[in-house]
């Protein structure tokens, strides 16, 4: 182990690579076989670690060489899991049980026969071997999630294989602080955290500001609750996201870095002390990055509960140790940000995306999505939808692809009645809107937001008064206090709706809560 | 001062300079710390309190309004086994409120509350994002997914059973 040069990073990929083109190739041509198992949260909760220390276990009584367990990040398809998947040849399990496990070895691996009864029914009944033969994945176009389910996250070198830190290397090696800038900014990358703003002019003004300490903090506090793309990328891939924070300290002239984590996100936190402990072994967080001079160290902060730390202002504050309550902007963290120096702050989704953008060029990256909003969209696709998971989709896509191509519809033979996007603050999208294009723009449109990501779908038995109720509750609770809109607003309004639901409110207090919100 | 402690304030008192070895006297640490005071105790005990603010030299009015301010972070102990059930969104269009409902009903206390014998405690939590078993519940760190009112009855039964 130890510090590694450019050539030595290099050799790591080929030699890897080579190894793991059975992760990407069903016909690579090799003697091995690797068991990826999903260690996400959700497969967790399900049992996977017990699946993973199985087969091990197994695999050693029986005394069988050329097969590796692997524990991968979120495939995407929660509903389906605990999810196993054999490669090279890409089988794919659902809903194994620890229990299993002796059948798919014997069966899988030694007789070489599929192991039947464990293969996934997709909605229309057929029964798919593969996991991209599932309508779930055929419309949807991974680029965050790309290594998601892919590679073993605590590994490195595994990450090294498919191209890790060649970004990086690429631009401390051959581009200047603006090129960087610029390359982001013509990709057309906006914020994923919800509000969309351009990051690279977020990056840019913080370039232009002189000063002798500047910061870059990565968003991981994902407080809208049914939310959980961020998590899956720090889970599934996260050393793509160190890789983007030493690119932006880089671009923007920062030499610290810091991960603003949700503490009740175990798993992604235990990946992100892992990687960043491999990353600084490999000299490629640190002092002098790759002999090229550069210094660039993240450290981890835990949030602890709070909604309103998603806000930038109040994300500071915690990190410095305070009550989360937002600050009066301007000044805009660019300018006067963590410890009162320059500051960018982006969310994991969107540093997710830095890498490939600088790898693949900006214009590649423009190609993709709609006129304004460009690449892709995570979207964590939940509630009264079948198939509950991960989605990446191209900016564009309606919402009707995804409820009903790729979530399989609504279960029990259900009408659809809305989807709600944008968490607390967002809106419910009714069926009329279904065949409305998802970017930016037409959510704002719309009535509702792009938010971070949740989407979550409800059926015709779902009532929208107690959902709004559900919603001021969530946001009554986590009122910070700092303002009197929110503290006082958000409680009148709640007091309204609960009288509502027990049908001892008329729906004139409409108006009232219309005149509140206004 | 240390004189008139007793002697589980004494070894709360000790813990608590263990954990503090960990982080440069510093004052953006302090949620760092209280998160690992708040791991091991299950709550934010006094003498904690006292000693975290020795050390950081931040007055004890300013830990307190930390605490209050996160959900995180409690001042009381919780129960044996704490129950706490998910209203995220995808849990709650699923019908967890029919689980937080029956656990109230059961253990004759509301949410953020300890039964008196200690045992159990129930809590609100916003997504523990495991969405796609949703409605989940959770007894301590074990999850729960699909859950039902017929499942927290008998995991409930099972505890109450237990001496």
């Amino acid at each position: 182990m130890g510090r590694k040069s450019i050539q030595e990073m290099e050799e790591i990929r080929s030699q890897k690579r080579q190894e793991l083109e059975l992760r990407v190739n069903t016909k690579a041509d090799t003697r091995e076989k690797h068991i990826l198992v999903c260690h996400g949260t959700g497969c967790t909760s399900s049992k996977s670690p017990k699946i993973i220390e199985n087969f091990r276990k197994i695999l050693e009584e029986k005394k069988i060489e050329n097969v590796r367990v692997i524990q991968t990040g979120c495939f995407g398809l929660c509903a389906k899991g605990p999810i196993v998947i054999i490669r090279p040849e890409d089988t794919f399990y659902a809903q194994v049980k620890p229990e299993d496990c002796e059948e798919i070895i014997q069966t899988h691996i030694v007789e070489g026969k599929t192991v039947e009864r464990l293969l996934c029914k997709d909605i229309d009944g057929t029964i798919v071997n593969r996991l991209d033969e599932l309508n779930f994945y055929k419309k949807q176009k991974r680029i965050a999630l790309k290594n998601c389910g892919v590679i073993d996250p605590e590994n490195i070198d595994e990450y090294i294989a498919f191209d890790g830190y060649k970004a990086l290397y690429q631009v401390l090696t051959t581009m200047s602080q603006d090129e960087v800038i610029e390359e982001i900014s013509k990709s057309g990358l906006r914020g994923r955290g919800g509000a969309g703003f351009p990051t690279g002019k977020k990056w840019s003004f913080a370039k232009q500001n002189e000063a002798d300490q500047k910061y870059v903090i990565c968003n991981a506090d994902e407080g809208d609750p049914g939310a959980f793309m961020d998590r899956s990328i720090l889970e599934g891939d996260p050393h793509s996201v160190l890789e983007a924070m030493a690119i932006a300290g880089y671009s923007i002239g920062a030499t610290q870095g810091y991960i603003y984590v949700r503490a009740e996100y175990p798993i992604a936190v235990q990946r992100l002390k892992v990687a960043i402990d491999q990353a600084r072994d490999y000299g490629l967080l640190g002092k002098d990055i790759l002999g090229t001079g550069f210094d660039f160290d993240i450290d981890i902060r835990l949030g602890a509960g709070a909604f309103v730390c998603g806000e930038e202002t109040a994300l500071l504050e915690s990190i410095e140790g305070r009550r989360g309550q937002p600050r009066v902007k301007p000044p805009y963290p660019a300018n006067k940000g963590l410890f009162g120096k320059p500051t960018i702050i982006n969310n994991v989704e969107t540093l997710a995306n830095v890498t490939r953008i600088i790898l693949n060029g900006a214009e590649w990256y423009a190609s993709i999505g709609t006129e304004k909003s460009k690449g892709t969209k995570v979207f964590a696709l939940g509630g009264n939808v079948n198939n509950v998971g991960l989605v990446e989709v191209p900016m564009g896509t309606t919402l009707r692809e995804i409820v009903f191509d790729i979530g399989g519809g609504i279960p029990n033979g259900r009408k659809f009645k809305a989807a709600q996007t944008g968490g607390p603050s967002g809106g419910c999208i009714p069926a009329e809107h279904l065949d409305t294009p998802i970017d930016y723009e037409s959510l704002t449109e719309i009535g509702s937001m792009m938010g971070s990501g949740g989407l979550i779908v409800m059926d015709e038995t779902k009532c929208m008064v107690d959902i709004a109720r559900f919603y001021l509750d969530f946001t009554v609770s986590e009122s910070c206090g700092k303002c009197t809109p929110c503290r006082i607003g958000t409680k009148r309004m709640l007091e309204i709706l609960e009288r509502m639901c027990e049908r001892k409110s008329r729906a004139r207090r409409f108006k009232q809560i219309r005149k509140i919100s206004q | 001062m240390e004189e008139k402690m007793n002697c589980m304030d004494k070894k709360v008192r000790e813990e608590t300079k263990e954990i503090l070895k960990k982080y440069p006297p510093e004052k953006d640490r302090l949620i760092g710390i209280l998160n690992d005071v708040q791991e091991k105790y299950g709550y934010i005990p006094k003498q904690a309190q006292l000693t975290i603010s020795e050390h950081l030299n931040i007055p004890m009015a300013e830990i307190y309004g930390v605490i209050t301010f996160y959900s995180r972070f409690t001042l009381q102990p919780k129960g044996k086994y704490n129950i706490s059930i998910c209203l995220g969104t995808a849990c709650f269009v699923k019908g967890s409120q029919s689980l937080l409902d029956r656990a109230k009903e059961r253990l004759g206390i509301e949410s953020g509350e300890v039964t008196p014998d200690g045992k159990f405690s129930i809590d609100e939590v916003r997504c523990v994002g495991a969405c796609g078993l949703a409605p989940v519940f959770m007894v301590n760190e074990e999850v729960y997914g699909k859950a039902t009112v017929k499942q927290l009855d008998e995991v409930i039964d099972k505890y109450q059973k237990e001496n």
